[in-house]
């Protein structure tokens, strides 16, 4: 055996050892996003379910997705046992007060009088809420815990999801952007 | 008679209060023993979203309760295995598949084993060839040193 290989040899843990080291990096640096268990939505950048539900202040009042489009707008999924919603709460109320967009509460798997006693202690941020008691609709849209936000374009194409509580930073950085361009293409 | 028949409803009132089981919690009902099979084989096979290191049938988060519910429904409707996983893919995404399928952005996840085992088999194979044509060239003479 030469010298020239026996050196090689020398080096090669080494060389494993780094190599590994890379390799877990990458797995730290692709997993670094804080809500890395959020599912994508399959749904971004397509059509948004249609639904037909009922105003959770209004029982005779139906409505549609068709309704609704025109205009982007922000759906929130929440519901009165929702822990983190609470917590959600005073952010997304600071941001509909922006009147921004319009802001539309999508009560999930929820008493109505539950709901509506937790509005009336928190205040109503919401334009108009939706109720869905059975939650059938909400498997439509993807949605698999509250809170969960989505913006939708005028045209009823998803353009954004955000799975857990609604930050400043997260409406600053990922919400109004989103909503721009949402407003350009319209 | 008038005694047997009160200890006869006396005696029925716990059925009563027995088949007010939550709507909620309630175990979903099969209509033969076929379908319980192929419910339970389907969701052990789709992974929970909400706590995902669970599957849809382990599960008891809030939604895992509708999506079994919605899956037995689809079963009703007649729609197959691939109809129903195809149903929920659309809405959650590949993430529930615990078996994901075989197409371009997979292969790596389904060949790299192989791959792997190849790499492996032709590593041994160039390290035993080369020992072998060394110990045919130069025979190691006995050692001349007496111990």
């Amino acid at each position: 055996m030469t010298a020239n290989r026996m050196t090689a040899r020398r080096w090669l843990p080494l060389a494993i050892f780094i190599a590994l080291g890379v390799l877990l990096a990458a797995g730290v640096w692709m997993s670094r996003r804080g809500d890395r268990d959020a599912l994508p939505s399959p749904l971004i950048g397509r059509a948004a379910p249609e639904f037909k539900l009922q105003d959770l202040f209004d029982d005779t009042h139906v409505v549609r997705l068709e309704d609704l489009k025109g205009a982007p707008f922000v759906l929130n999924v929440w519901g009165s046992w929702c822990v983190s919603c609470r917590e959600e709460h005073p952010v997304l109320s600071a941001f509909s007060a922006t009147k921004r967009v319009r802001v539309i509460g999508y009560d999930w798997k929820d008493d109505p009088a539950d709901a509506k006693r937790w509005l009336e202690q928190l205040g109503n941020p919401y334009w108009l809420v939706l109720s869905d008691q059975e939650g059938k609709t909400a498997i439509d849209l993807g949605v698999y815990g509250a809170p969960e936000t989505y913006l939708i374009d005028g045209k009823g194409i998803v353009r954004w999801k955000h799975v857990g509580p609604l930050t400043d930073l997260v409406i600053h950085n990922e919400l109004e952007p989103a909503l721009a361009l949402a407003e350009q293409r319209d | 008679m008038r005694a047997f028949l009160l200890a006869l409803v006396l005696c029925m009132l716990p059925l009563f209060a027995q088949a007010q089981v939550d709507s909620a919690t309630a175990p979903p009902v099969f209509s033969n023993a076929a379908e319980e099979q192929r419910f339970h084989a389907l969701t052990s096979e789709l992974r929970c979203v909400m706590c995902q290191n669970q599957s849809l049938a382990d599960s008891n988060a809030l939604v895992a309760r509708d999506l079994r519910k919605e899956v037995l429904q689809l079963m009703h409707d007649g729609r197959t295995d691939a109809q129903i996983k195809q149903f929920l893919v659309q809405r959650y995404g590949e993430f529930v598949l615990y078996r994901p399928r075989v197409e371009e952005r997979t292969w790596l996840l389904w060949f790299g084993p192989a791959l792997l085992v190849l790499a492996g088999a032709a590593l041994v194979a160039v390290l035993v060839r080369r020992n072998a044509g060394r110990a045919r060239g130069t025979v190691p003479a006995d050692e001349p040193q007496e111990w």
